[in-house]
């Protein structure tokens, strides 16, 4: 804007455009308790749906007797497997490729499966009814361990026992699902045999669980009269679940309608599609009449959505100077019982191949061996792009190990094997083209906005001071610079369950120089009706506050594959900015028209089109649009409409530096967080407000799950941490105040350069977190411990030093 | 989360309660914030047929101070306790222990006899009374009779109260001298790793009497009178601490849970004491 | 099914009757029976505060309380805080200080840091930290809505000031 005269920047200020930390739109609704979610929703003679649910991790169901809760006054249905298994619908379709149990077909295979689904006339009759329900079932052996499960010949899955072939290759054992492999076996075991340094580990990321505020939910409508089928839902891709809705009950998709309201956060809990929203259609079918299911939180955490759980073992090689020269990886997934990992079908492990992270490593090998065990079905993208948030986990964990190895300061290796400005677009030995970086000038930011020499002179004076028995205080430097892939993605390599991960925006001027555009994509907090108006602004001229969004009604939006891995703003976004430049490519003929000159004769400036030379010629967008409905234009249609389907060439790659610095109770395990300091690369800034507010919220899902939060199982397969006593959310109270900051590297490809921020936050979040925890302990020898870091593990870590001696 | 049907009353006072109870005996239950009882309905943990509400029975609210004898109604809340100036100046540590619990909303709700009576483990009150040597007033179908907290507690969940009767208040002389509540824990609103009450009286530079309990390190609240005894007639020193401690560890029985292992839980025990002694001293 | 009782409520100013089971929680009475759905259900076991309301004067979760202990009392929700002609200071500052995001947690939040305001007018960062701690949050991080309350109540001190 540096060459903008004070007249245009007021112009463009009063678009709202791109750089504006604009309000948002949907506040208002929120902050008066007129959001729309799903539980808001009340039809006429809506029925309740409540789950009978296994309190076994594995046992064979011998009979179900629902008599005594079908003569409970108000009971309208009690489904099983067997009612459904006449329409095909006891299994349905993962994500991955593989099926899943509705309702307990034969057998259940983890606590909390659906096992049969009542249906009432509200839900306290729909909940007493569900303890009314008989099940006998016969406990067979659990596993809860994926080494073991690679061993057991308890057969968890009998539906595929035979199948010597999965959905993505050969099977090892009848608890395997898959082999994934990407690099140079070879190659990459050569450099590692003949390094000069090797450093291995093993890095386990737990079970956790994205857990919204909000839990699942969905409301079934079958009109019989109009064979018209309506789902509202908490999902974060309406158009995928149409789809599979329209193939899985044989509905024509055009009768299928389906809608997400307003969505109470999903991290990924809500990419999925559940038993719940599948009984909740069966149901209506069944009925005739509106029927709702609403999870309750402990089933949340015990049966939809689990998140990593991949144990992670690494070899990372290097000269003595501490280069890197391979990096070698294996990885176990625990995927519980169903593969029903929410990734592109061709990344059976997502994107865990950016795992070489932001160094330039020469040689890799990863290799990924998907499991079968008695734990609840997932492994989503919790606030991460596919498996990212584990790939930057490790590789940060062991560039740390290698510092220890070598001798060396973590900064320093960081900064000697970053890819350098220059090599981008930069190619990585597992297969990325890395778009766009300028790793050096964040790392020296963020180093210098942190004193990090003071901060390691502190740190060594506090190690003497303990030595010397003045202080049970340790301090930890948690260091991460991380690389996340998001913006799936090309539909050369990016599809879910064959439908390409394109997305679209669909943008009508209305005559009077106001506008809607309706997106593919679902906000569930990110406030898209607030920056997607913005990036249109900045397009066609027109303000931001004159833009109305709407997403999330596949009657109305144009088909898109929905919000979730950071993909909203470089896909979504990118369709948007093309639409409107489509919008504005027409209003260019019709201001060429209406000012009597050759369209070329006209430019763009800010909010209208004037004539070259002579800008006080000139035709506004608002004076366009009106014209375009009111006027006769030889040649051109009327109206001012435009669609765009945005299939991006590649993915984004944001980037960020983030230093944590902890204080921890070596008696007590208890931590601190006395610095966070967080530099984020989105590229080009969309709305610095939102991007801040993203920032903090991701980092503290980062927090919380690096020193806590986890789905804990016992050896019987018990969930241990099914409600918030235990499953670790902070409150206001444990959690800091982030410091934030950026650099601007925008995205070659992306048409504003935008590349997505949402994530970044967790995805660096967790390893600095986790990094400053095991620095604290660096000169006491440590290499590695496992999160989660609570008290007692960390206490753990200190007494296994002999730290308490 | 949808709790079993039950039938709900809201006698006025105590004879009402006490009707209730001998009508529909091991079938009803007293609720008086109800943040214990609750959740464990919504799981259906705890079956209730019966449920009577203290709320509007007006002789279990407020409090009393005379000189140093207080008496708290069992209906009176954490929130009342915490902002109760009176009370925080004859005996702060009650503020500091209630500002540990939960949070706003729960110490809205939840009652100090609630938190005293049931004899939930993870509850804070039980230990701060008998760290007071507090006496529970109890009503049932013989009249009243007074049981000290140091007797009540028999295991988690079972009391010297019987079921026929009610709590309807609690009684100490206001300690003396330093007081601390110390208390490690994951998060807001979670139970104790481990706490403790301490409340010391100094002379002449010594320690002239000291109580000390620990909560959520047994399946009740453990006041070690060793422990206590361990500090008389000492400075308080280290070595003082060290002993007092070892008698403490002598007499809890954590047990693995979330919060961690035994061992872990047995040294936070003796960390979170050694800091309670410190900081009771320091205001004796 | 137990016998239904006959209860008075209070809400935003409105009266209602209604006959009703006693284990029906208060938060579904609200939102079900009476339509008022800023209050939402987040975790059940009362932690996460997205069901607070105002009730007698008191900060509860709605949630963890019957209808029938609730009988005769006066309750206020988010949808009795504000108007959207007459908004609530604290309706303002969430807006302006971007103390929202999937807005879910909002009419708790609201709710209860309209009550930590009346009680201290004038709190440090740490007592709205302690205050709010009743309240989780899945988006923000909290450190907005501290930001929210802190700037609410600033607000709301100085308009008193000048009406003095």
């Amino acid at each position: 804007m540096k060459d903008f005269t004070d007249e245009q920047k007021e112009r463009a200020a009063n678009l709202k455009g791109l750089g504006s930390s604009r309000k948002r739109v949907e506040d208002a609704r929120f902050t008066q308790g007129k959001g729309n979610y799903v539980d808001d929703i009340k039809l006429p003679g809506m029925l309740h749906g409540d789950f009978v649910r296994s309190p076994y991790a594995h046992a064979r169901i011998k009979s179900i007797d629902t008599s005594k809760a079908m003569a409970l006054e108000g009971v309208v249905a009690v489904l099983t497997a067997a009612d459904l298994a006449p329409l095909n619908l006891h299994w349905m379709p993962t994500l991955a490729g593989d099926k899943q149990m509705v309702l307990a077909d034969g057998k259940v295979l983890f606590q909390g499966q659906e096992v049969a689904f009542v249906v009432a006339k509200d839900r306290f009759i729909a909940a007493d009814a569900v303890e009314l329900v008989e099940v006998d079932y016969e406990e067979l052996p659990v596993i809860v361990n994926p080494f073991e499960a690679l061993q057991s010949d308890v057969v968890l899955r009998e539906d595929i026992a035979d199948k010597k072939e999965g959905a993505h290759g050969p099977r090892k054992h009848h608890n395997h699902i898959f082999t994934w492999e990407v690099g140079e076996e070879a190659a990459t075991n050569d450099v590692i045999e003949n390094a000069e340094v090797v450093a291995t580990e093993t890095v386990y990321y737990h079970r956790t669980h994205p857990c919204p505020l909000e839990t699942c939910g969905s409301v079934a409508s079958m009109d019989k009269v109009n064979g018209k089928l309506t789902v509202w839902g908490t999902f974060q891709a309406p158009h995928v679940v149409r789809t599979v809705a329209s193939l899985l009950s044989g509905i024509e998709e055009h009768n299928i309608r389906v809608i997400s309201p307003d969505i109470g956060g999903g991290f990924g809990n809500k990419v999925g599609v559940y038993p719940g929203y599948v009984c909740s259609i069966v149901a209506s079918i069944v009925t005739g009449v509106p029927v709702k299911w609403i999870e309750d939180r402990m089933e949340n955490l015990m049966s939809t959505a689990f998140a990593r759980d991949y144990w992670m073992t690494g070899k990372i090689a290097a000269t003595k100077e501490g280069k890197i020269t391979g990096l070698h990886c294996h990885v176990t997934a625990d995927h519980g019982a169903f593969d029903a990992c929410a990734d592109p079908t061709k990344f059976p492990a997502g994107f865990m191949n950016i795992c070489t992270g932001s160094y330039d490593i020469p040689t890799a090998y990863l290799a990924v061996d998907g499991v079968y065990t008695n734990k609840a079905p997932g492994g989503v993208a919790y606030r991460c792009s596919f498996r990212v948030t584990e790939a930057v986990y490790f590789i940060e964990r062991m560039i740390e190990v290698l510092a220890i190895e070598l001798n060396m300061d973590a900064a320093e290796l960081r900064r000697i094997n970053f890819i350098k400005k220059e090599q981008f677009p930069y190619q990585s030995a597992l297969g990325w083209e890395y778009d766009s970086g300028d790793y050096h000038t964040a790392w020296d930011k963020a180093l210098k906005a942190v004193d990090y020499e003071g901060l390691r002179k502190e740190q060594a004076e506090r190690v003497e001071a303990f030595k010397r028995g003045e202080t049970r205080s340790l301090m930890g430097v948690g260091l991460t610079f991380f690389t996340e892939i998001v913006g799936a993605g090309p539909v050369k390599n990016c599809d879910i369950l064959g439908m390409g991960m394109f997305d679209s925006c669909e943008i009508r001027i209305h005559p009077t120089g106001s506008a809607i555009a309706r997106l593919g994509t679902i906000s569930q907090g990110q406030g898209h009706a607030t920056t997607f108006a913005q990036i249109l602004a900045s397009e066609i001229g027109l303000p931001a506050d004159s833009i109305t969004i709407e997403e999330g009604d596949t009657d109305t939006a144009p088909y898109g594959l929905g919000t979730y891995g950071s993909r909203s703003t470089p896909v979504a976004g990118a369709a948007t900015a093309l639409a409107g430049r489509k919008i504005r490519a027409k209003a260019q003929m019709i201001a060429a028209y209406l000012l009597e000159v050759h369209d070329d004769d006209v430019e763009w400036d800010i909010d209208r089109f004037v004539v070259k030379g002579a800008p006080e010629r000139f035709k506004t967008m608002k004076e366009i649009a009106y014209a375009a409905y009111n006027q006769a234009i030889p040649g051109v249609e009327p109206g001012l409409e435009a669609v765009s389907y945005y299939d991006p060439p590649n993915m984004t790659y944001p980037f960020g530096a983030y230093i944590c610095v902890m204080d921890i109770d070596v008696d007590t395990g208890v931590q601190t967080i006395r610095k966070f300091y967080a530099l984020d690369d989105c590229g080009t800034r969309i709305n610095p407000m939102i991007i801040e507010g993203q920032i903090h919220g991701g980092l503290t899902e980062a927090l919380a799950v690096a020193l806590g939060q986890e789905i804990a199982y016992d050896d019987m397969g018990n969930v241990k941490t099914g409600t918030f006593m235990d499953f670790f959310l902070p409150t206001a109270w444990e959690v800091p105040n982030y410091i934030t900051d950026h650099t601007v590297t925008p995205s070659p490809h992306h048409p504003i350069g935008a590349k997505g921020v949402g994530e970044s936050p967790h995805v660096g979040g967790v390893p600095c977190f986790s990094n400053a925890v095991n620095d604290a302990f660096r000169a006491f020898g440590l290499r590695h411990t496992h999160m989660p870091h609570d008290h007692w593990r960390i206490w753990q870590t200190a007494n296994k030093l002999g730290l308490h001696d | 989360m949808i709790p079993a049907s039950f039938d709900y009353h809201r006698p006025s006072d105590l004879e009402g309660v006490l009707a209730l109870l001998k009508e529909h005996g091991d079938d009803a239950r007293v609720i008086a914030g109800g943040h214990s009882l609750i959740p464990m309905m919504k799981l259906r943990m705890a079956e209730v047929p019966q449920l009577i509400d203290l709320q509007a029975i007006e002789s279990l609210k407020g409090y009393s101070v005379n000189g140093s004898h207080v008496k708290i109604g069992a209906m009176v809340t954490q929130h009342e306790l915490i902002n109760s100036d009176e009370l925080a100046a004859v005996a702060p540590i009650l503020r500091e222990t209630s500002l540990q619990i939960a949070d706003p909303q729960v110490r809205y709700m939840g009652t100090v006899g609630g938190n005293v009576a049931n004899g939930d483990p993870g509850n804070d009150m039980p230990g701060l009374m008998q760290c007071l040597d507090a006496t529970l007033h109890l009503i049932g179908p013989n009249g009243t009779r007074e049981v000290a907290a140091r007797e009540y507690y028999e295991a988690a969940y079972v009391t010297a109260r019987e079921e026929d009767e009610v709590l309807t208040a609690i009684s100490f002389e206001a300690p003396k001298g330093g007081y601390a509540y110390e208390k490690q824990k994951r998060k807001i609103g979670d139970y104790a790793t481990a706490a403790a009450a301490v409340t010391i009286q100094k002379d002449g530079g010594k320690v002239a009497s000291a109580s000390i309990a620990m909560t959520n390190l047994s399946d009740t609240p453990v006041w070690s009178e060793a422990a206590g005894n361990a500090l008389v007639g000492t400075t308080c020193d280290a070595g003082a601490i060290k002993v007092a401690v070892a008698a403490m560890l002598d007499d809890i029985d954590p047990t693995e849970d979330n919060r961690g292992p035994v061992a872990f839980k047995k040294h936070v025990a003796g960390i979170i004491l050694t800091r309670a002694i410190t900081r009771a001293w320091e205001r004796a | 099914m137990s016998k239904k009782m006959h209860i008075n409520l209070t809400v935003n100013g409105e009266h209602h009757e209604f006959l009703a089971e006693p284990r029906e929680l208060l938060i579904y009475t609200l939102r079900e029976r009476l339509n008022i759905t800023g209050p939402h259900i987040g975790c059940e076991t009362s932690h996460c505060g997205a069901c607070t309301v105002t009730l007698n004067g008191k900060s509860v979760k709605a949630c963890t309380m019957f209808i029938a202990q609730a009988d005769g009392a006066e309750i206020t929700t988010i949808e009795g805080i504000g108007s959207p002609d007459n908004l609530h200071v604290l309706q303002r500052s969430f807006r302006e200080h971007h103390g929202l995001q999937c807005g879910y947690c909002t009419p708790g939040m609201i709710t209860r840091a309209s009550k930590l305001l009346e009680e201290n007018p004038n709190p440090t960062e740490e007592e709205v930290r302690f205050g709010m701690a009743g309240n989780m949050c899945r988006c923000t991080g909290y450190q907005n809505i501290v930001k929210s309350i802190l700037a609410a109540a600033s607000e709301m001190n100085a308009a008193k000031e000048a009406a003095e």
